[in-house]
């Protein structure tokens, strides 16, 4: 048990000091790794703001109900007592022309257009805000609210929500395929470094096995090897994921101070991280473990 | 009980090569013995199947009462760790020291290091290395570098020491000190069988001597 323990500290010592002995081969190995995880781990992290942002975005979806310029006050009357007699509506607010005018002329640089214009061209609305979140509602009260006499237009403010949801749902997908693919690539580049390794070792491999080297004993450093070059490579791809999300939150910085608002893209948690790492390390061990098997598979049959 | 019997060995390369034809001999604990014959006649091969390198396409190999062809091939690191071999292409590690090439046996077999790095010392001790511990294997003389071979092979206190050819690159005053370390080594208690083509070398000791002639058992 001691010697055991003594060959796998011997295992990951010589491991650590040969990665050493060639200091360039190691660190562009280390960034091939790194970059390839970078992207999807980077993809992910973007993702998940947005993510967030839908979910604080009012999912309850709005329908802007737009009446013709001849509406009269009646037959507006008569729209709102339909709106809010429709099922599945939970508030009617009524928007005025004049309301809406006096809104649209706190919009910076809108006040001279709208003083150019002889009259008011906006029309009498209504926001009608719905009950469920369920798109086929939204759906039919759309078409219901269209077919009303004096409604001009219906507008689905949910829509972007929805879009950006689908969006969402199609980003999370390449990220799945991203991350396969490039694992794939992870798992390429340890298989031919300890490839490349072993075909160095080959000579002391072969004299092991004549002189009682189990198969374990064989391996053992060769995973090492593969699980610290994961190790490194993640380390390197967590580099790259944070000092780039800290360059765009400087540059976001700025964008989001004309704006008047705070947004920030938010940093992986410290599990995500981990998460990232240990995959990292288990891909490198995945490469090392073919490489492994393949070349005692190749000398068994010599 | 025989230490090695071979029943009707036959070893057929792929290609139709045929090495060994029906080859049958047994050797008894603390027998020292010579294979001879002819380059090509099938010695290395006779060697690699006692060392389960290579497998018999007939007969039966048994060493230590096991049957090597019917060996898992998870059992056959342990099998090694029996045998002492000396190889024809000595197969030294030039990137390490004289010392670390004696300690590899027992690192691999998994011994705890102060006393494997006290046997490594004691098996340099034997073959005259002891001096020369920390040098690289590269600087050593061939009959200094086929002496490392030997400590390496014995450093296990294996049963049975299989050498092939361990003298044919070096003079007569270096083959005799080899074999005298070999003799010496079967006086206590090891089994040595020793491929060899040097008949004069043979000579002087009176041993078994077994004979292959294209494959064949004289």
């Amino acid at each position: 048990m001691r010697a055991w323990l003594q060959h796998h500290g011997l295992s990951l010592a010589q491991t650590l000091a040969r990665l050493a002995r060639s200091p360039f081969a190691t660190t562009l190995n280390v960034l091939a790794i790194g970059v390839a995880l970078a992207l999807p781990f980077g993809v992910y992290c973007v993702l998940g703001n947005f993510e967030s942002l839908s979910r604080n975005a009012s999912v309850d979806p709005q329908l802007s109900v737009f009446l013709a310029r001849d509406a009269a006050k009646a037959e507006i009357a008569a729209v709102e007592a339909q709106l809010r007699g429709a099922r599945g509506v939970s508030s009617v607010r009524f928007v005025s022309r004049d309301a809406a005018l006096v809104e649209l002329n706190r919009v910076a640089g809108m006040k001279e257009v709208i003083t150019s214009l002889p009259q008011n061209p906006l029309p009498d609305a209504f926001v009608v805000t719905l009950s469920g979140s369920d798109p086929a509602l939204a759906d039919r009260l759309e078409l219901e609210f269209k077919s009303l006499p004096k409604v001009a237009h219906v507008q689905a403010d949910s829509a972007w929500v929805r879009r950006l949801d689908a969006l969402l749902r199609l980003g999370r997908t390449a990220v799945s395929l991203l991350s396969a693919l490039l694992g794939l690539a992870l798992v390429a580049v340890t298989f031919n470094t300890i490839r490349l390794q072993i075909l160095t070792q080959r000579d002391e491999i072969e004299l092991c096995r004549l002189i009682g080297a189990t198969h374990a004993y064989i391996r053992r450093p060769f995973f090492y090897l593969g699980s610290l070059l994961g190790l490194f490579g993640g380390i390197a791809a967590l580099a790259i994921v944070l000092s780039g999300l800290t360059v765009l939150n400087r540059a976001l910085a700025d964008l989001a101070y004309l704006y008047g608002s705070n947004i920030r893209l938010r940093f992986p948690t410290s599990n995500e991280m981990i998460s990232a790492l240990a995959a990292a390390v288990a891909l490198g061990w995945l490469g090392a473990y073919l490489s492994v098997s393949r070349h005692l598979l190749e000398a068994d049959r010599d | 009980m025989p230490i090695i019997s071979l029943r009707q060995v036959s070893k057929r390369y792929p290609g139709g090569f045929e090495a060994l034809r029906l080859v049958s001999f047994t050797v008894e604990p603390g027998e020292m013995l010579f294979l001879t014959g002819h380059s090509g006649a099938g010695k290395t091969t006779l060697l690699k199947l006692i060392a389960a390198i290579e497998r018999a396409n007939g007969g039966a190999v048994l060493v230590n009462g096991q049957n090597l062809s019917a060996l898992r091939p998870a059992a056959i690191p342990y099998l090694r760790r029996n045998l002492g071999l000396v190889f024809q292409g000595q197969k030294l590690l030039f990137d390490r020291s004289v010392f670390d090439n004696v300690m590899l046996p027992l690192v691999v077999t998994g011994q705890p290091y102060r006393e494997a790095a006290r046997r490594a010392r004691a098996a340099l001790d034997k073959v005259g290395l002891l001096q020369r511990e920390k040098a690289n294997p590269v600087t050593l003389s061939g009959g200094e570098q086929q002496r490392l071979c030997v400590a390496r092979a014995v450093v296990n206190r294996p049963a049975i020491l299989l050498a092939d050819e361990p003298t044919a690159s070096l003079d007569a005053a270096y083959a005799d000190e080899i074999m005298e370390m070999f003799s010496a080594f079967n006086q206590v208690g090891v089994t040595v069988l020793v491929a060899t083509h040097d008949r004069q070398l043979i000579g002087k000791y009176r041993k078994r001597v077994l004979t292959l002639d294209h494959g064949k058992l004289q």
